[in-house]
């Protein structure tokens, strides 16, 4: 197995990943910061390196409805989008979920206006976590390219057929390069087989999606749970799979540092990167500071989660998303710990939203602070400062 | 030509489905599907048909039917006709939405899957609001009718959806109407018959939403092209042909029958007549003008 190593930024680690799965039909429309992306792939069809058909829609609502057609249609399909895009695509999000149809799609994460902007928060795509999708956070390049060739797999499992979000943050990822392994095309294609549906056969009419009554509409979200359910576990065999045959192993969550640590800071996306060379600052310092990098945010990763914090007395969640007065990540992992043995102090930071840098070391200077603090009563959510 | 000699016996619209006595709607359909035989697929939003086909596991249709969300039709029908050309499959897929569907919450992906060609027979069942709600205003409900959301009348004018499609410079647009069943048939294979974006537009009475006896909606598809109000026509490559009324009738004719239309004034009518009059006239000249420029060509 050769890799070629290849600079790359976030978007074009995706579009590489899209062209080496395959994907015949692509539908999408434009957003910053997404748009590298999806242009990088109509230069991959132009070129005839990928052979797909490009759907070039008025609107985002439409993207995925398009992607809904062609997964139907037995086509392996692909969109990307940010923010409003994200939000636009709503009602159809639930409907590429609850109708079971395989799909991938790059989540390039953007605050959501107003006011206008166009950087990174995990917002928009957290915001969408009841939709059904798959949801995975990816950290680094390299990440994403083997995230997207992996989701594909997960998603068109026939244990699952849930449609699945890459997530990544927009600029910060999406356009800062970094030398990317890019697979072999046949080595995709052996961990990738192709994809069909043949649901839709004149010679079998059937009627797809239309009225049931209650008792039918209770089953079909039953049976749209257990599948939800067992991703967890084809998410696992997946991982385990690209690691075999890649040498590149993911997990639901990562553990980054000293795993017995006091404290642990949970994080998310480029914030992950930015807490790993915190914990490498504050452990060069003596001080026992551990990360857990959330991978996998649906299904969350409850079992795993509640395991690697057992030993710790604090957790503190640097949060890249707003509910109203709290983080969303927050929120999950305080709902994740409520039945655990043994419940460590939640300290929730919100920090990075619009945009707003997240470095190393404002994560230090803000673990810092909670220091003396952290056998009290958490004192509400915390504002991290913003700046290098 | 269609006769009725050539027509299958086959049904694709199966008895037992739950419309409203005497739908237009379902007559347009049975015989879209009648002429498109059986290895066709159905792609509908929200609608009279989508609530008429059945509830699960039941179904009204012989053929595959993926009910959509409402407007978002066109842009599922071109994914799955982006699949079928990337797959090398081979069945007709037939958009089917109301006039709400069509002129309202879905125009901007129809508009769209238009200006892009997407090898797709989009059939518009006009019934000029949104019935299945209990009858509500659209954008193509006419000028003075009666709904639940403008109980005084509808003051605006209806929305001319088939001259805005023949806009998008398609390979097919024609009007057709249940009360000329035979010409309907004729325009769905002809249309069958080419590829690209192909887009008919049906006029199919309501009797409850209209008002009227529930025997009616052949005859109100008739008296509606009669007095002009609905003018059949067809656009191929840019060129319109109007089907001329021979002795129109007075658009009076056509009120008086429905109680949607209860109340209009004399000088309300004069205006719609007068209206009537001149977008024939605009359709018209626009016949003499698009046989000139195919000339040209």
């Amino acid at each position: 197995m050769a890799e070629q190593i290849e600079v790359l930024t976030g978007n074009a680690a995706a579009a590489y990943a899209v062209k080496l799965a395959k994907a015949q039909v692509i539908a999408a429309y434009p957003i910053t910061p997404q748009t590298t992306l999806v242009e990088r792939i109509a230069d991959f069809i132009t070129k005839g390196e990928l052979k797909a058909e490009y759907i070039k829609v008025e609107s985002e609502h439409s993207a995925l409805a398009a992607c809904i057609g062609a997964s139907l249609g037995g086509a392996r399909a692909f969109t990307a989008t940010s923010a409003q895009g994200l939000l636009l695509m709503q009602e159809m999000l639930f409907w590429a979920a609850y109708g079971r149809t395989p799909m991938v799609m790059a989540v390039v994460t953007r605050a959501i206006a107003p006011p206008w902007n166009m950087w990174s928060e995990h917002t928009d795509a957290l915001s969408q976590r009841d939709s059904g999708w798959i949801q995975i956070f990816c950290h680094n390049n390299q990440e994403v390219l083997d995230t997207v060739i992996q989701a594909y797999k997960i998603s068109e499992d026939k244990r699952v057929m849930l449609p699945v979000m890459v997530c990544f943050d927009g600029f910060e990822i999406s356009h800062t390069s970094e030398n990317v392994k890019v697979p072999e095309q046949r080595d995709v294609d052996d961990f990738l087989p192709s994809y069909d549906n043949d649901l839709i056969d004149p010679e079998k009419p059937k009627l797809l999606w239309n009225g049931v009554y209650p008792d039918d509409a209770f089953k079909f979200k039953m049976l749209f749970s257990e599948a939800a359910q067992k991703s967890k576990d084809v998410i696992d065999e997946v991982h385990k799979e690209f690691d075999l045959r890649f040498g590149r192993r993911y997990s639901a969550i990562e553990v980054y540092g000293n795993p017995d640590s006091e404290i642990i800071l949970i994080a998310m996306g480029s914030v992950a990167s930015s807490a790993k060379a915190a914990v490498d600052v504050l452990n060069k310092e003596g001080l026992p500071i551990g990360l857990i990098r959330i991978r996998l945010f649906r299904p969350f990763p409850t079992n795993e989660l509640q395991k690697a914090v057992e030993r710790a007395e604090a957790i503190v969640v640097l949060d890249r998303s707003l509910s109203f007065t709290r983080g969303i990540l927050s929120t999950e992992v305080a709902a994740a710990l409520y039945n655990a043995k043994r419940r460590p102090t939640l300290f929730e930071y919100i920090t990075g939203l619009g945009g707003a840098v997240v470095s190393h070391r404002s994560i230090v200077e803000a673990v810092k602070h909670l220091l003396p603090k952290i056998r009290e009563q958490p004192k509400g959510v915390l504002w991290m400062k913003a700046g290098g | 030509m269609v006769t009725i000699n050539e027509l299958t016996d086959d049904e694709f619209l199966l008895k037992g489905n739950s419309s409203c006595a005497g739908c237009g709607a379902t007559m347009a359909i049975r015989w879209v599907l009648k002429i498109l035989g059986k290895n066709t697929v159905l792609v509908m939003p929200a609608g009279c048909v989508s609530v008429f086909q059945g509830m699960f596991p039941a179904s009204a249709f012989g053929v595959p039917v993926i009910d959509s969300s409402f407007g978002a039709q066109s842009s599922i029908s071109a994914g799955l006709a982006a699949a079928y050309k990337v797959k090398g499959k081979k069945i007709n897929i037939v958009t089917l939405a109301g006039d709400g569907g069509t002129g309202d919450i879905g125009l901007h992906a129809v508009s769209a899957a238009a200006e892009r060609g997407d090898d797709v027979l989009y059939i518009c069942y006009d019934n000029e609001a949104y019935m299945n709600t209990g009858v509500q205003r659209s954008s193509l409900t006419p000028y003075g009718a009666k709904t639940g959301t403008n109980p005084e009348g509808k003051m605006e004018w209806k929305k001319n959806l088939p001259l805005i499609m023949a806009a998008h410079n398609i390979t097919y647009v024609a009007t057709a109407s249940v009360g000329f069943p035979f010409d309907l048939m004729r325009k769905v294979k002809k249309a069958a018959s080419l590829s690209g974006f192909r887009y008919i537009h049906i006029l199919t009475p309501c009797p409850p939403g209209w008002g009227t006896a529930e025997n009616l909606a052949a005859e109100l598809g008739r008296l509606a092209v009669r007095c002009g109000i609905f003018p059949l026509f067809e656009v191929e490559k840019g060129k319109l042909t109007l089907h001329k009324v021979s002795s129109r009738l007075p658009v009076s004719k056509y009120f008086e029958v429905q109680r949607r239309f209860e109340g209009l004034t004399e000088e309300q009518l004069k205006y719609i007549q007068s209206r009537v009059d001149e977008e024939l006239a605009y359709l018209e000249q626009l016949e003499k003008i698009t046989s000139k420029v195919s000339k040209a060509e």
